[in-house]
């Protein structure tokens, strides 16, 4: 750098290089963003992107109006076929056996008896015809029948101030939602798919219908439920899908 | 800070845009790429049309990672968009920047600018080729948001989503949306590339006056 240059940088110009700079460093910033697949591996990065999915769920909480109801549509819309969706293959779909069945319960629930198949069917039974919406963008339209699920709840005495209702299932798969949507008037304890009793690729003997939340919050062959106060997290939450997930 | 100093300054330096406007622009160049790519990576996941986006353009390295990207970048797109856009109606901003727009004038200065004879003297007042991109870059942005809005909370904000057509009309919205703010953003690029003092000026502020 020769002097004749120096003595030019002036004030004014220094703030402008710096300027410049800061500019420049920004651009790069953001295309180390862009080629960085590794970035969000990176635990600093991790964090804060965790952080702000736990704001999500809050932002969600306070978002979900309890009286809101998910739009229904006429049985012509259904989608057919219906697709399948898992976390395995349609042909890994498991077969569980209805006669042997019993629901188990367990945490923070009054009567805590287990429950078979014949007396979830004769409990009073509702009807829906809504879009389920995947993770992944796309949607689906179907039928499901089965009871209520607050009214569920409030024969076996749960506790309807507890914070979660957590799901396991007879697939190894678990997840867990917020009692405000378990008690929605649309979500629903499923024992029937368009008019039949519901497949295994649909999850029988039952699978909860949440209309207010994305698919993998809906979860199928359920075998036991419980009640808690304590974050029971889930199947795909757990790898970092958002825990709210509401629509 | 002040957007009333256009005129010329005893220096010969005009104001070109006001410190609000430069902060807000690069912050939205960031929050605006990370939402591209991590959209796309989201969008691979379940593609709209026959293709999909290369993985290294791409934000979050599978469908999770990209969702968090996306859900938490929204964050500061939004507030950023609030603070560029209330200072824009609330300065003046966009009526003394943005307006007029006549589509005559806009096609004028089109066609000036491919015969390479749009004039760029004053840096300080966008032709109209550049206002009508800029408003059009607006309000893509906007039609971004809600039908983002409408994607991510079709129950919640079933309003939204209905005027878009529900949650499928919704998300072709969200995608030619995004392609027309990235058509837009593409252009102003190689604008400012074949025009390159224009660009130390969304740093500076200012601009030395031609005379």
């Amino acid at each position: 750098m020769n002097k004749s240059f120096l003595v030019h940088r002036t004030p004014q110009v220094k703030r402008l290089e710096r300027r410049l700079f800061l500019g420049r460093s920004l651009s790069l910033g953001a295309l180390a963003l862009l080629s960085g697949c590794n970035l969000t591996d990176d635990a600093a990065v991790q964090r804060v992107l965790t952080a702000m999915s736990r704001w999500n769920d809050g932002a969600q909480d306070w978002l979900f109006d309890p009286k809101r109801l998910a739009p229904e549509f006429p049985e012509s819309r259904i989608t057919q076929p219906f697709p399948f969706n898992g976390y395995y293959a349609e042909d890994e779909v498991i077969e569980v056996d209805g006669g042997r069945y019993r629901l188990e319960l367990s945490g923070l629930i009054r009567d805590r008896k287990p429950w078979t198949l014949a007396e979830l069917y004769a409990l009073p039974q509702v009807s829906q015809v809504t879009r389920l919406i995947c993770v992944e963008g796309w949607s689906a339209i179907g039928k499901w029948s089965g009871v209520r699920f607050s009214e569920f709840l409030q024969r076996i005495g749960a506790d309807l101030t507890a914070k979660y209702v957590g799901f396991k299932c007879a697939d190894k798969y678990h997840t867990s939602i917020d009692m405000a949507t378990a008690l929605h008037p649309q979500t629903q304890l499923s024992f029937r798919f368009a008019d039949a009793l519901l497949p295994a690729k649909y999850g029988f003997p039952m699978k909860l219908r949440i209309p207010t939340k994305l698919g993998f919050k809906n979860p199928k062959h359920i075998a036991a439920i419980f009640v808690t106060n304590t974050y029971p997290g889930g199947y795909w939450e757990d790898q970092g899908y958002n825990w709210h997930s509401g629509s | 800070m002040a957007d009333d100093l256009l005129g010329v300054e005893r220096s010969g330096w005009i104001k070109v845009h006001p410190l609000v406007v430069r902060i807000t622009h690069w912050i939205n160049v960031l929050a605006v790429l990370i939402m591209l790519a991590s959209g796309w990576q989201i969008y691979n996941a379940s593609p709209l049309f026959d293709f999909t986006f290369p993985p290294a353009l791409t934000l979050g390295g599978w469908l999770a990672g990209a969702l968090q990207w996306h859900f938490a970048a929204m964050w500061l797109f939004v507030l950023n968009g609030i603070v560029y856009v209330a200072y824009g109606l609330a300065s003046g901003h966009f009526r003394r920047k943005l307006l007029p727009l006549s589509p005559r004038a806009v096609l004028h200065d089109i066609g000036d600018a491919f015969r390479g004879r749009l004039a760029h003297d004053d840096l300080s007042k966008y032709n109209a080729a550049q206002r009508a991109a800029y408003a059009a870059l607006i309000v893509a942005l906007l039609v971004l948001v809600a039908s983002g809005l409408a994607i991510w909370k079709p129950v919640q904000l079933y309003w939204l989503a209905s005027v878009m057509g529900d949650y499928e009309g919704a998300r072709l919205v969200h995608f030619f949306a995004m392609a027309a703010v990235v058509l837009i953003v593409l252009v102003h690029v190689l604008m400012v590339i074949l025009v390159p003092r224009t660009f130390p000026t969304m740093f500076t502020g200012r601009a030395r006056r031609v005379s």
